[in-house]
């Protein structure tokens, strides 16, 4: 994965820019950091692409009104049926209308990449911080057990623990996704906590008084924070097609369910035959999903660096 | 402009932590004894700081001076209490505010005595300061973490310290971030903080480092006149020694961890009593010596992880005899309350 070279492209943002003249209103962090974005076309083109996904992922009932796991929803005289100017996604191999199928799949991807991502920044920035704060002893337990994780083939990894889970839901996979996502923020965390812990700010703040807490809180946090929002943001997008790749490989969700990448799996032998919707309406899916998180994730890491302004 | 207000510390959590504490008024404000800081390194103990011993008065500035690595930072690190230990380790020696030797408080009561009792100031400023954050933001929640402050008050605050500190438009500036000030703002930024809760002492770790000449010259006549208002002692550490005759009323010159000479700031100038301090002040450069070489003191600081024998300055002195490889020198009394830690001091101070 690149996930060290975008985390690191995220903590060596250059100085430049020349201050802008202060509004006088009442900054935040987060004020800033939405001024910013408001003002980007890159954020408003991932952002109405992510609210669209997010959208069809919770109440796919707007897009399209029949779910394709209903009874009588995929009649079998349609199948593989391609694109027309009146069905212009044509139908799936199973015979059920691909756009259909494509909605009411598009939950199952993109909330367990939200669960995965979820999972992850809290455990990576936990154990994170912990091993670049503290140091010493608890630093080489932590470092060590991300070796482990790190040791281990994703893939044949998440292969492994997935077959022996008798079902595979939402649950299960996330939690694979999670064990196996973890390290990689963990270490950017770890690398950001020690280098942000050298610098004198954090001396000043307990000249004056702060205690741990607060010092890790507010300075260590706020200051270490921002390549773990990219990468976590990225790291959404990368879970959407690590769940694809699972389904693809049959240790993903399972039939009756719809998700994308059990549409792409079941696609892709027979997209040379001539069905190529049965193949490019999923994947692009997925294509332009991932693509909306990391654009978003790109432009986060931009807002939030003041020093960029 | 608003009317500056004592910050009300009577509730706030710094005095319920420091109530049982007994601080006598009576006693000497700052008084430093036979310090000794120890860093544990791979190649064996570093005796960073050995046996320093110094003290400082309401509204006196007491200049620490010395070359780089010869202990001055450690032992304002040491005061302030935030040596990252380990590596370092106080082997000794009492530091007594008060009357209280804050080495013996316990951690959740130190933590208030600095910036409320003992504040410092820091060389760069802008490392210092939290980019994240907002000046205004780093200033206010000092009042809120100490005095319980609402935001709103801490805010109000923020703004009367960076009017009190000089700084132009104040009320617009408070929002501003660290980046979009001057270096000589910043480092005004950093008074203000030391400053905020009206500490009794502040320690100045070469706050003017990292300053071109002119706006050095205005920061320190700032921390020497709000010094003089607040009847503050200062502890100014530098290796400047122009900017410590200004504004400095005694001396404590440093070398490898010890204070070699303490004086008065004239007797210093005028009759160094250390051959350290008198090579020192012979590497100044002066306008009518344009033209001939400037004196240097040849050779470099010791290491401190293995310190020579005796002096530790005879390596590089022109005036160490045999007697100065093997014996200790200890910290022979001046006359004029001035000590000095040569043999020689006699010799020193008649040429």
């Amino acid at each position: 994965m690149s996930d060290i070279s975008a985390a690191q492209a995220a903590s060596t943002s250059d100085p430049a820019g020349g201050p802008e003249g202060s509004t006088g209103a009442d900054r935040t962090l987060w004020g800033d950091v939405r001024y910013e974005m408001v003002r980007n076309p890159v954020f408003w083109f991932s952002a109405i692409l992510v609210f669209i996904v997010l959208v069809m992922a919770f109440f796919p009932q707007i897009f399209a009104s029949t779910s394709p796991t209903t009874s009588g929803a995929c009649p079998l005289e349609h199948a593989r049926e391609k694109p027309t100017w009146g069905k212009p996604f044509g139908y799936t191999n199973a015979g059920c209308d691909m756009w259909s199928s494509l909605v009411w799949g598009t939950g199952k991807s993109v909330i367990v990449a939200i669960f995965v991502t979820i999972g992850t920044v809290i455990l990576g920035v936990a154990s994170g911080t912990a091993a670049g704060w503290f140091g010493g002893f608890t630093d080489t337990v932590i470092s060590r057990i991300t070796d482990v994780f790190f040791g281990l083939p994703f893939i044949l990894g998440a292969l492994v623990f997935l077959a022996i889970f008798p079902t595979r839901n939402i649950v299960t996979i996330s939690i694979v996704l999670t064990v196996f996502g973890w390290t990689s923020l963990t270490r950017v965390m770890r690398g950001s906590v020690i280098s942000t812990k050298q610098r004198d700010f954090v001396d000043a703040a307990r000249a004056l008084g702060a205690t741990d807490l607060f010092i890790i809180r507010k300075h260590i946090l706020a200051n270490s924070i921002a390549p773990v929002i990219v990468l976590a943001t990225i790291g959404l997008g990368a879970y959407i097609s690590a769940e694809a790749t699972l389904t693809f490989l049959g240790v993903g969700y399972q039939r009756p369910t719809v998700s994308w990448g059990l549409l792409v799996s079941e696609g892709q032998t027979l997209a040379t035959a001539g069905f190529w919707h049965l193949l490019v309406y999923p994947s692009s899916f997925i294509v332009v999903t991932v693509l909306a998180f990391i654009l978003l994730g790109d432009v986060l890491r931009d807002a939030l660096d003041p020093r960029s302004r | 402009m608003t009317e500056t207000k004592q910050p009300d510390v009577s509730a706030g959590p710094a005095k319920s932590a420091l109530r049982d504490v007994n601080f006598d008024p009576s006693a000497p404000l700052l008084e430093v004894e036979n310090l000794q800081v120890e860093f544990h390194t791979r190649d064996g103990i570093a005796k960073a700081v050995n046996g320093v011993s110094f003290s400082v008065a309401e509204g006196e500035t007491l200049g620490i001076l010395g070359e780089s690595g010869c202990g001055k930072s450690v032992t304002a690190q040491a005061i302030m209490g935030i040596l990252d230990t380990p590596p370092a380790r106080i082997a000794g020696g009492e530091v007594r505010y008060r009357g209280v030797d804050l080495l013996q408080l316990d951690e959740s009561k130190r933590r208030h005595v600095r910036a409320n009792k003992i504040a410092m100031i820091f060389q760069d400023a802008l490392s210092s300061l939290n980019p994240v954050f907002t000046v205004g933001w780093q200033l206010g929640e000092l009042y809120r973490m100490h005095t319980g402050a609402s935001r709103k008050e801490a805010k109000v605050k923020a703004i009367e310290m960076l009017e009190l500190v000089g700084i132009p438009a104040a009320k617009a500036r408070v929002d501003d971030y660290p980046h979009q000030f001057s270096g000589g703002m910043r480092q005004r930024v950093m008074i203000a903080m030391a400053l905020a809760l009206k500490p009794d002492v502040i320690i100045a770790d070469e706050p003017t480092t990292a300053l071109d000449v002119t706006v050095q010259a205005q920061v320190m006549q700032l921390l020497a006149d709000l010094q003089q208002e607040m009847k503050m002692g200062l502890i100014l550490i530098t290796h400047d020694m122009g900017v410590v005759a200004d504004v400095v009323d005694k001396i404590c010159v440093m070398y490898a961890g010890h204070a070699v000479e303490q004086a008065d700031v004239f007797q210093i100038y005028e009759r160094p009593a250390h051959p350290y301090t008198k090579a020192l002040l012979e590497s100044i450069p002066r306008v009518d010596q344009k033209g001939q070489e400037l004196t240097v003191i040849k050779g470099l600081p010791p290491a401190l992880v293995n310190a020579p024998p005796g002096c530790s300055f005879h390596p590089r002195c022109t005036f160490a005899t045999d007697r100065c490889k093997t014996d200790e020198p200890e910290l022979y009394a001046v006359p004029g309350g001035r000590s000095s830690a040569c043999h020689y001091w006699e010799e020193v101070i008649a040429k």
